[in-house]
């Protein structure tokens, strides 16, 4: 393992109360909402952590608990090194700060983790919706979105399926 | 549970400035059917005679929830999604997911596979700056530009055409390996390729890069520090024209790219013409590692092309006759795909736009669990305001072509 890395890893493990988690390689750290701006910061300004590579979320409706996680992929240009913060957020009324401060790309991506998410970015400068109308209802990656689908008309069910069109009923 | 988000037009206010809530400036609609935005790209523009005072780019016009249709997918079956997003990529796309997906189960590919993984990355990314370049070009009226890259890129999509039966839509490389051998004759299309192509770069360079009328809209338009283009997290050719030389292929090497040598071409002016010079010099470094990589499928000359673990990858058509148990393993892929365990993997690879990033997350079953796509135009789109303000509506034009979009990439 990178020496870099694992002094970021140590530092934040000593200053915060985090969870790591390791697969292929990667580390994962499980960090609380409150700290994130914190730790980005940290990371940022002592690591050389200063490209935000990604930013999603992951929704574990409904055994999951706190429902989504929100994860954020940092990469140091100079060290070439990669860490991922992951936030539990609760599903009842979710929200994360805003890093758009420390990583003004993150602007568009918690836009999008709000558009398809629902969850709320305290702080944002402009939380609009992104990729989905801005009339649109509901958060479509949510698990409990359903996925819907056309029915395909064929010449025997052609009239049936032209009733359920919404430009029929008008 | 359903929130209805309401937008009225006081929440819209502060996107532009005093001087256009009291008439001073012009707020102009730019898109989504506009020539020169590269798709259905929408921006809003506030302009002070014809300079670009703000600048707010809207997308989603091309969102299709693929990586909410990933979901319900296995793993195999949203592999053909992916040609979907960056049409201009398709082959990246797939290497891409793929690389993810065997990082996750921890699948191994053999080498003969990994060698034309990279060939055909590096000629998709050829295409793919082809069209960038004849674009561009185009948007600063060099209209004949547009036909000679159309030309040179049918050769490459009839070159994929041969190898996967498709010229866009290819879906050719599978996790573990790949469809399919490459046939006799992509060696020699190939080869054709590699031949001609030198002169073309040339002449290409000679109708544009000392063209005064080409310099005069490029040279010191939609600048950008380096310090600037990492904060925005650009990446690929827009980040190395600012000077920053950091590539995926390098830094993060897969499918066996350290075993080629190539450099990563990086100027340091930051504008529009500087990456320009970064992509034309990325033509020579991929026929550079085309080459390199036709004399090591030479040798490779019939290896196997898929991997060897049966529980991932389909056996051969020729075992299903005479092995029971590749009959069984035959079935059970086809019927009911494979597992991949509750984890989750981030897989950067190079694009021909810069970083495209899988995330990966399977829950134990045979369907991803969550997909993202980072995809480098929908961050590049977000630097647009940064490049574009204080310009003239025409560099807006410039700078658009030289961050090489795809809304398709962007929206997903």
């Amino acid at each position: 393992m990178n020496e870099q890395l694992s002094s970021s890893i140590q530092k934040i493990k000593d200053g915060f109360d985090v969870e790591e988690h390791i697969f292929s390689d990667e580390h994962s750290l499980i960090i609380a909402p409150d700290d994130v701006v914190e730790i980005c910061q940290l990371l940022r300004d002592d690591f050389y952590f200063n490209l935000l590579s990604s930013l999603t979320a992951v929704d574990y409706w409904p055994e999951g608990d706190p429902r989504f996680h929100v994860v954020y992929q940092l990469y140091s240009i100079e060290a070439n090194i990669t860490l991922r913060l992951r936030v539990a957020v609760p599903g009842d009324e979710p929200s994360v700060p805003t890093i758009e401060g420390l990583y003004p790309n993150a602007n568009w991506h918690e836009r999008e983790i709000w558009d398809m998410f629902g969850i709320k970015v305290e702080g944002h400068s402009d939380l609009r919706r992104i990729l989905m109308p801005y009339e649109w209802e509901g958060h479509p990656l949510r698990k409990d979105y359903p996925l819907g689908y056309e029915e395909v008309q064929f010449s025997f069910n052609a009239d049936e399926i032209d009733k359920k069109k919404p430009y029929v009923k008008e | 549970m359903v929130q209805l988000q309401e937008v009225t037009l006081d929440e819209l206010k502060h996107l532009v400035s005093d001087r256009a809530i009291q008439g001073d400036t012009m707020l102009l609609n730019m898109g989504p059917q506009h020539p020169s935005t590269h798709g259905v790209l929408r921006l809003m523009l506030e302009l002070d005679g014809e300079t670009i005072i703000n600048c707010v780019p809207d997308i989603g016009f091309l969102h299709t929830g693929i990586e909410k249709n990933m979901e319900a997918k296995r793993y195999e079956q949203a592999e053909v999604m992916t040609d979907r997003l960056d049409y201009l990529n398709t082959v990246g796309n797939n290497l891409a997911f793929c690389l993810a997906v065997e990082k996750l189960v921890d699948l191994d590919v053999p080498p003969r596979a990994q060698v034309i993984r990279v060939i055909l990355t590096e000629l998709q990314r050829i295409a793919s700056h082809l069209v960038w370049l004849g674009t561009q070009s185009l948007d600063l009226a060099a209209m004949s530009m547009f036909l000679y890259c159309f030309r040179e890129r049918e050769i490459i999509l009839d070159i994929l055409e041969l190898v996967s039966g498709q010229r866009m839509m290819t879906t050719y490389i599978r996790p573990g390996g790949l469809w399919r051998d490459v046939p006799e004759d992509f060696y020699d299309a190939v080869q054709d390729f590699l031949e001609m192509f030198p002169k073309r770069i040339e002449q290409y360079h000679g109708l544009l890069t000392k063209n005064p009328l080409f310099v005069d809209r490029t040279k010191g338009i939609g600048v950008i520090s380096g310090e600037d283009a990492v904060a925005w997290g650009l990446t690929g050719p827009t980040l190395r024209g600012s000077g920053v030389a950091f590539d995926n292929r390098k830094a993060r090497p897969y499918s066996g790219y350290e075993n080629y040598d190539f450099e990563v071409p990086v100027r340091n002016e930051g504008d529009v013409f500087a990456r320009y010079i970064c992509r034309m010099d990325e033509f020579w470094e991929s026929l550079s590692i085309i080459e390199q990589g036709m004399e090591k499928l030479r040798e490779l000359d019939g290896a196997p092309i898929r991997s060897n673990n049966r529980k991932f990858v389909p056996p051969p058509r020729s075992e299903l006759g005479t092995s029971m148990e590749a009959l069984i393993h035959h079935f059970k892929l086809w019927t009911d795909g494979f597992d991949a365990p509750a984890e989750y993997v981030y897989m950067p690879v190079s694009s021909p736009r810069g970083e495209l990033g899988v995330y990966l997350e399977g829950d134990g079953g045979n369907k991803p669990y969550r997909v993202h796509w980072r995809t480098p135009s929908f961050i590049h789109l977000q630097a647009l305001p940064v490049m574009s303000t204080g310009l003239l509506v025409a560099d807006l034009v410039a700078i658009i072509g030289s961050i090489d979009i795809v809304l398709g990439d962007s929206d997903r």
